[in-house]
């Protein structure tokens, strides 16, 4: 009984293994199929995108992206660069858009005085933009474009 | 130890009897080459990163900070130091800014930022001490590199020439005012006006 145990083991590990290799080749990965003992030269890092200019959003609920640099913003226990300009009283100096109401409320919809815990950490949903070629092609259609696709096809 | 004195007083007021006017003027001179010179080589020496870093609470806590920000490493390969932004560069401000440091040479004896714990504690006072330093000259350690006459806005993000061009051109704000922060960590800045 045991040896056949362990023969099943061994069976199902080699298995394992047969399907690895004939996988190695057809995985993408971000190594690019480097040699695991070779370095492969970086890629060369691509800029922020700094033009101070909205981008569309891909669906009503989406984070919005930071249009600007964020390097060495720091958003922790002591304190929220973000908020020096997008906090509520600062937003007519600034006249950046202020945090949406929602990060306001709490986990009931009660609105608070502050930017609740929760939401405080903005780097958590908004993220800045790399002037960077996608890795791999978006497919991604809007509710919009799907809705116009529906209608043109139906007439 | 008085009639000691009183030999010394002796000696001090009544003229050489050995030595020659001339060498005594000569030898004077020399030897106050020799000490202005060492005194301002050892001065140097205190200016340095090095020696700044060399005691466990700047290089553990303030120095490694510096290293992940843009005074420290940059596309130019222009380096801000500890001592460009922190001691003043003329002459008079300088030796006021070592004095001063005596007081931190006391600290570094009793231990007051010794460990993470105790600096963290500390930070708010330490950074509002160099606030009210830049706020009070203008942030002239920020302009000794950083010349508002040379800058140009059409370089700049157009967030950053709208600030320079306004608030910064007509003295109404002052480098420090915005960007606090830039080379350290920031304390709790409960209070502090514009955070």
């Amino acid at each position: 009984m045991k040896t056949l145990l362990s023969s099943l083991i061994i069976s199902a590990h080699l298995f394992t293994f047969s399907v690895i290799a004939a996988d190695d080749k057809a995985v993408a990965t971000l190594r690019h199929q480097t040699e695991i003992k070779e370095q492969q030269t970086p890629n060369p890092i691509p800029r922020v995108v700094n033009k101070d200019i909205k981008r569309e959003r891909n669906y009503p609920m989406q984070p919005p992206v930071i249009p600007h640099t964020i390097r060495g913003y720091e958003v922790n226990k002591n304190n929220n660069k973000c908020l020096t300009c997008h906090s509520r009283q600062s937003t007519e100096d600034s006249q950046a858009p202020m945090v949406s109401v929602t990060h306001f409320m709490n986990r009931d919809g009660n609105f608070l005085a502050e930017i609740s815990p929760r939401r405080y950490f903005c780097n958590q949903c908004h993220v800045p933009q790399m002037d960077a070629k996608p890795l791999i092609e978006n497919t991604f259609v809007d509710m919009h474009s799907l809705m116009k696709q529906k209608t043109s096809a139906s007439q | 130890m008085k009639n000691l004195l009183k030999i010394g007083w002796r000696t001090l007021t009544q003229p050489s009897a050995y030595y020659s006017l001339g060498f005594l003027v000569l030898g004077g001179f020399i030897a106050g080459i020799i000490f202005w010179g060492g005194f301002n080589t050892a001065l140097e020496v205190t200016n340095t990163e090095e020696f700044c870093v060399s005691c466990h609470e700047m290089e553990n806590n303030v120095y490694q900070e510096l290293k992940t920000t843009i005074h420290f490493s940059n596309r130019s390969g222009v380096r801000a130091t500890c001592p460009d932004c922190h001691v003043p560069h003329k002459w008079t401000d300088k030796i006021a800014r070592k004095m001063q440091a005596s007081k931190e040479v006391w600290g570094k004896i009793f231990g007051t930022i010794d460990t993470r714990e105790k600096f963290q504690a500390h930070r708010r006072k330490l950074a509002e001490n160099e606030w009210t330093r830049l706020k009070a000259n203008d942030s002239l350690e920020c302009r000794n590199c950083h010349n508002f006459d040379y800058m140009d806005f059409t370089e700049q993000s157009d967030r950053a020439s709208h600030q320079h061009s306004t608030a910064l051109a007509s003295g109404e704000k002052t480098c420090i005012d915005c960007h606090k922060g830039i080379a350290h960590q920031l304390p709790d800045m409960k209070g502090v006006e514009g955070w």
